[in-house]
């Protein structure tokens, strides 16, 4: 493996932790937004806050890393994305915005009406946000951005059937993902009833997620045809493992066993990220440019995993830590199933 | 694959209007940004410090102030942590020119910072969310990485805009950077001066932005120890580091001097070179002339070089078309040196009274002014970043690359600044709203009370 390719894998890795943890947390945001009604969705909406309340910023993170990843090992692929997706990137930025900052005020308001707004718009750039991404990663996977500052369309870029496809999806496995991992921390929290109904939704969206999946196949062969050869290619083993993952994900939701289910659906939402990769390998921009081509060079590179690895030996006992604190039933407190039934 | 005609067309170039567009943008998203950003390396230490103290003496004061500034940090950390990542994308989206060709020189320390960042987030939940679930010693702890993390992202970030305005670390073939040293593009010679300068600059905007809080409430008369000591432990931080920020402005400034001569002449509107060169007090630069200043007479050959008739090199060094806007820069600066020396005056008198009677001045004077360096600190970071910022134009690296070559070729920018301005607008609204708010509830940041809210 050379130097390029170890840094686009380290940087995909880092891209796969963020769908999988910031994805969580924009489909806590999906759920979030159909809830329902104030006092109807209290509980469902307190289960998500509290979820995702300690640890987004954290999950939020991931982005940046990927983000400074990309410019500092593939200058050129930055320079071309984000000029050419203008229009998508900064609608994600200012989602990004609005999603943060309204979910740190709605915390810290205590009237109701402020409360609303501020949940209203914490939801709906939930939804939002991973839906322009979506629709990049579509226009990179189709080709539409050629290598060169602003070289692709400002809107055909993003605005094409591989595009929505990838919005849609992108949308769909966050609430999955959502549905998925809050079903264990309803039932960790001894809130029964909630973790049927977040049983119901991750069932419901498994199978739309599914479907969706499923029926891009066929927007793929006709919009990307590159991109669909890869995946029916060598790509196709892990698309098969992805597709394997989403199916026991479901098994293992009936039968209830959500610990189990978690990991099924991180694999499935994992091996489609990295069947995009392995499908679109050697290239990191279509039509022709190579990750060799675009990469910086290797004194940066070695200096960038050097330092990649030296960070995550300080990062991931830290993260460790995090997590199971915050997955521990309180030792001081009396627990969830109480204030939940507010 | 190639764009439509009339995508084409419309990328040919960036009109000076967009050029314009991207710059407001960036300034209005960095501006805002650096003023939450210092309260995230600041009020951490502050916080921790308070929190230590209460553990220590079993003052509940102190404990129920630590946990008071928690909540407004996390709150500043969330809008810090969000206005930060669309920085992030700004320099692709906006400066692309930039990224694709030096992306990968100043692409360590970003590195780093995001590593720091990353474990400011991940201790910052865990401070913020974990009173109940740790020892109180356990607690005090899982701040100190906060602290330092904080800290750490300043450094790195800096040393990146250190790089902007001293480049180095790399060569050039061909417009191609080649015989890239991340480590010496990181640690070049301005980044010493530049970091030292804005990390003490975000202790003083966190200390006397946070002691501004409680003078006004001192103000309104609410004496009691609660908000004395809300008031003290800040004000301190704030109060002692002035000596020492003006004295590293001055080596800051010496260091233009040296390294980057027009920034210098055009901070003090110096035309020709010269020596035994006065040092400008207010004044208008018009045709190469320094019009209606006061002067002091050899003052800016004395404070940069320490003899009466140094030389300074003057803004006719440079060609025309190379030389930053001298009112703005000139008048910035003015600014942040008036506010600093102010800041010192202030804390001066703090310190004489408590010499002599162990209390802070009580009289509503002080109060107010005390209360005003709140906005005054903020103010100062803003000129003082104005000055070296503008300072650079018209390069965005300091005689390599033009901000104008490193602009997006994409229309419409101004599209974009009316969107970022509004949000930015809201935010800032909300944001002011949410800490008044926080201000004046009288509880701690339990998770319990939080759901119940």
């Amino acid at each position: 493996m050379s130097l390029a390719e170890l840094m686009i894998a380290v940087m995909w890795a880092g891209l796969t932790a963020y769908v999988l943890l910031g994805g969580a947390d924009f489909g806590g945001g999906f759920w979030d937004l159909l809830a329902g009604g104030t006092r109807k969705g209290a509980e469902q909406r307190d289960l998500i806050n509290h979820s995702i309340g300690p640890v987004w910023e954290a999950n939020h993170v991931w982005l940046i890393f990927v983000i400074v990843l990309c410019w500092t090992g593939f200058p050129e692929v930055f320079a071309a994305v984000s000029s050419t997706m203008y229009i998508p990137l900064t609608l994600v930025a200012l989602g990004i915005i609005a999603r943060g900052a309204a979910f740190a005020f709605r915390k810290a308001s205590t009237e109701l009406g402020h409360r609303r707004v501020y949940g209203f718009a914490f939801a709906l750039s939930s939804v939002l946000t991973p839906f322009f991404l979506g629709t990049v990663a579509g226009g990179i996977a189709s080709g539409r951005t050629p290598a060169g500052i602003a070289a692709g369309e400002l809107v055909g870029s993003w605005v094409n059937p591989t595009s929505a496809l990838g919005g849609v999806l992108a949308v769909a496995i966050a609430a999955y993902l959502a549905a998925v991992f809050l079903c264990a921390d309803a039932r960790r929290e001894g809130a029964d009833a909630l973790a049927e109904t977040f049983r119901r939704k991750a069932l419901g969206t498994a199978a739309v997620t599914g479907a969706v999946a499923l029926g891009g196949i066929a927007v793929l062969h006709a919009d990307a045809p590159r991109l669909y050869a890869g995946l029916v290619g060598k790509g196709l083993p892990l698309i098969l493992v992805s597709v394997l993952g989403g199916v026991a994900s479901l098994a293992l939701l009936v039968r209830r066993r959500y610990l189990p289910s978690r990991v099924a659906a991180a694999v499935a939402v994992a091996a489609l990220l990295w069947g995009w990769a392995v499908a679109q390998y050697p290239l990191v921009l279509l039509p022709d440019t190579t990750i060799e081509e675009a990469a910086a060079q290797p004194a940066v590179l070695r200096v960038s995993l050097v330092v990649t690895l030296v960070g995550a030996v300080l990062l991931l006992p830290s993260l460790w830590w995090m997590f199971s604190l915050f997955q521990r039933v309180q030792p001081h407190s009396t627990g969830r199933g109480t204030s939940l039934s507010e | 694959m190639t764009g439509s005609p009339a995508t084409e067309l419309l990328a040919e170039a960036a009109s000076p209007a967009d050029l314009v567009a991207a710059r407001i943008q960036m300034a209005l998203s960095l501006g805002w940004h650096i003023v939450i950003a210092c309260f995230g390396v600041g009020m951490p230490a502050i916080t921790v410090f308070a929190e230590w103290r209460g553990n220590r003496t079993g003052d509940e004061v102190y404990r129920l102030l630590a946990q008071r500034w928690a909540k407004a940090m996390g709150v500043l950390f969330a809008v810090g942590a969000v206005s930060g990542t669309i920085l992030s994308f700004e320099m692709g989206v906006l400066w692309p020119g930039m990224m694709d060709t030096y992306g990968q020189v100043i692409g360590l320390p970003f590195t780093l910072e995001g590593f720091a960042f990353f474990i400011e987030a991940i201790f910052l939940g865990i401070y913020l969310y974990a009173w109940d679930r740790l020892s109180p010693r356990v607690h005090v702890l899982t701040g100190i990485p906060v602290c330092v993390a904080g800290v750490a992202s300043a450094f790195f970030v800096v040393t990146a805009n250190a790089w902007m305005n001293q480049p180095r670390g790399f060569d050039l073939e061909n417009g191609r950077v080649v015989q890239v040293e991340p480590w010496a593009a990181m640690f070049n010679p301005a980044a010493w001066p530049q970091t030292v300068h804005m990390i003490i600059a975000a202790f003083m905007v966190a200390g006397f932005g946070m002691a501004a809080v409680y003078a006004a409430a001192l103000l309104r008369g609410r004496r009691d120890r609660y908000h004395r000591l809300g008031f003290l432990i800040p004000f301190t931080v704030g109060a002692v580091l002035t000596p020492v920020q003006i004295g590293v402005g001055d080596w800051a400034a010496k260091f233009l001097a040296e390294n980057q001569p027009i920034k210098l002449a055009a901070i003090e509107g110096v035309h020709e070179t010269a020596r035994n060169v006065p040092l400008h007090v207010g004044g208008i630069y018009q045709q190469g002339e320094m019009r209606y200043a006061f002067e002091i007479p050899n003052g800016l050959s004395l404070l940069a070089h320490w003899t009466p008739n140094g030389r300074i090199l003057g803004l006719a060094e440079a060609a025309a078309e190379n030389r930053p806007p001298v009112n703005i820069v000139h008048w910035s600066f003015q600014i942040m040196v008036a506010i600093g020396f102010g800041l010192l005056l202030l804390g001066i008198w703090c310190g004489l009274v408590w010499w002599r009677r162990r209390s802070f001045p009580r009289n509503r004077v002080f109060l107010a002014l005390a209360t005003a360096a709140g906005f005054a600190a903020p103010l100062a970071l803003e000129f003082g970043w104005i000055t070296t910022e503008v300072g650079r134009q018209p390069w965005i690296v300091w005689g390599r690359m033009r901000t104008a070559e490193a602009v997006t070729p994409v229309p419409g920018l101004y599209g974009g600044l009316i969107a970022v301005a509004v949000v930015y607008l809201v935010m800032t609204v909300a944001t002011i709203y949410v800490l008044r708010r926080l201000a004046r509830a009288p509880l701690a940041p339990q998770e319990h009370d939080e759901e119940h809210a």
